[in-house]
């Protein structure tokens, strides 16, 4: 191995001195290790995952409960299975399905697709800053389903106006978390790609972005629950199909079963998709340091 | 104190720098002048608020000095430039890039083909120990080995300069000792000028062969001390009566100066 010309290096200390040093040295890489092991000593993953399946179990039992009882006037979960696996056979559950994900996809594929570039310029430039900046903090405070009427009146009840709304949602989101990104990005880093020749583009393409893309995936994540939170309530108020529109359907016929039904593939969707998104981010940002 | 020096790898010429900080502007650095020699290694020590970190990144161009100038090679300093390498005091790795890749950076963008830069990359890897940390990512080493790599990182693109600002001063003391050797020994094999900015006295003395001591409000350069120990230097150096003179010489000229006591109330 190289190392051997190496006069000095951890493994291979100078002549009486600094044995200590180099003991030193190693201890402290080997530091990380160390913490991991304290964490994974808390619980081990297959520990979690038992007790995780135990919760659920144990809610479902108490949910059977509850329906037996009739203490509530909640269908059990053996109905509400029923009634899905007919909803799955009849094919209204997959289209549902299918109708409200299209919305969710494209909403928040438009707006996270926006958001990038726009979070990007008012991070770099203090001009972008000044002209974005209010219109976004504007539209913050306005829950986007608040714009629904007026969406609904100027583009009409078709598709369009659902798949703004959730585009805004998720653009509103991630924009910020973009922008955040962009402006913590450590001065040393532009510094030290600045003394290696990079000019302003390489160091907003290889510093800023990838500086930045722990937030951007941050901002993607919440923008996606904020886009799934906000297709089922549009689709509540007028929609052909979708996940909310048949739970609006079932209420007027008191279809306890199918209302469920939905709520819980509304639930098992999200979760899957944050699931999706979390694991991206673990991915792409496996070189941060984690506390 | 100007020393004339024509072969000057970088002259600092009458320097001021100002700041203003919520309405207030201090000067930070007022009337520096030093010549630095090619191939010349250099510590600037002084109290915290003296200037020197100013002084340096004047020198790479990361400053606009508000007077005077600063020259690399009889030309002045416009913005920062590939022949001047800078060590920061954290790293300044990026940290979603592996070792290799940090090291390689600069060689990307200053076009140098494919093969030659895995040779350029190997070999200062394996300078500054770290070949078999090559496909690490930095979180996975210790404060040295990053060191170290940032080291690889500016000999890489072959810069004529190195600024070293505190390099060494997050790292525990015992690393630090062997870092300043591994540093010599870096720098004895590929020379290069350095100026080696640093608030620890025994280090100013282990590396350099000439001490500039800075004195603070403003920043100016106080003394200046010749250490006259050769190079290569070595563990029992540091344990001689004549090292033992110098450093007392640079802790009295650093603690001692007019104005100190004041500073740090």
């Amino acid at each position: 191995m190289a190392e051997k010309d190496t006069i000095i290096s951890p493994r291979n200390p100078p002549p009486g001195a600094a044995i200590s040093t180099a003991t030193s040295a190693t201890s402290r890489s080997a530091n990380s290790a160390k913490n991991k092991e304290t964490r994974s000593r808390k619980l081990s993953r297959k520990a979690m995952l038992t007790i995780n399946f135990g919760s659920v179990a144990a809610g479902l039992i108490l949910w059977a409960i509850l329906a037996a009882t009739g203490l509530v006037g909640l269908p059990g979960p053996l109905e509400v299975l029923a009634r899905g696996g007919e909803l799955l056979a009849d094919g209204t559950l997959a289209e549902d399905t299918g109708a409200s994900l299209l919305r969710v996809l494209s909403g928040f594929l438009l707006g996270s697709a926006l958001a990038v570039p726009v979070g990007f310029l008012m991070g770099w430039y203090h001009v972008g800053r000044a002209i974005i900046e209010p219109w976004v903090q504007f539209f913050r405070t306005i829950p986007p389903l608040a714009l629904l009427p007026l969406v609904m009146v100027t583009m009409g009840i078709g598709e369009t106006p659902k798949i703004f709304v959730i585009f805004l949602a998720a653009f509103l989101s991630c924009v910020i978390s973009t922008y955040q990104g962009v402006v913590s990005v450590d001065n040393t880093l532009i510094n030290a790609a600045r003394v290696l020749g990079a000019n302003n583009y390489v160091i907003f393409m290889r510093v800023v972005v990838p500086a930045s893309s722990p937030f951007i995936l941050v901002g993607m994540r919440i923008g996606l629950g904020a886009g799934w939170a906000t297709v089922v309530a549009a689709e509540l108020l007028a929609a052909p199909n979708g996940l909310g529109m048949r739970m609006q359907q079932a209420q007027q016929f008191y279809d306890m079963p199918t209302i469920l039904v939905n709520v819980i593939v509304i639930g098992i969707l999200g979760l899957l998709m944050d699931r999706l998104l979390l694991m991206i981010e673990a991915h792409l940002t496996r070189w941060q340091e984690r506390r | 104190m100007t020393s004339t020096n024509s072969q000057a790898m970088i002259r600092f010429e009458n320097l001021r720098q100002e700041f203003t900080l919520t309405g207030t502007t201090f000067t930070a650095l007022d009337g520096v002048n030093l010549d630095i020699a090619d191939g010349e290694f250099v510590t600037v020590v002084g109290p915290s608020g003296c200037g020197k970190s100013t002084m340096l990144n004047a020198a790479a161009g990361l400053l606009q000095p508000t007077g005077g100038q600063v020259l690399v090679d009889d030309r002045p300093v416009q913005g920062p430039s590939p022949r001047t390498g800078v060590i920061f005091q954290q790293y300044a790795l990026f940290p979603w890039l592996t070792v290799r890749k940090n090291v390689e950076f600069g060689l990307e963008l200053k076009k140098v083909p494919a093969r030659e830069r895995t040779a350029i990359v190997d070999h200062y890897l394996e300078l500054v120990g770290l070949t078999r940390f090559a496909e690490a990512l930095p979180k996975e080493l210790s404060g040295g080995m990053k060191q170290r790599c940032a080291i690889a990182r500016a000999y890489a693109v072959n810069p004529e300069i190195l600024l070293m600002d505190e390099p060494f001063g997050a790292l525990d003391a015992l690393t630090r000792v062997h870092m300043q050797e591994q540093l010599l020994e870096t720098w004895s094999k590929e020379r290069r000028t350095v100026m080696f900015v640093t608030h620890d006295v025994d280090e100013s003395v282990f590396l350099a062969s000439r001490v500039i001591v800075m004195a603070a409000r403003p920043g100016r350069i106080y003394k200046e001390i010749k250490v006259d120990l050769p190079y290569p230097r070595t563990e029992e150096m540091r344990l001689s009566e004549e090292f033992a003179k110098l450093r007392s010489e640079v802790w009295a000229a650093v603690y001692h100066q007019p104005g100190v006591a004041e500073a740090h109330q």
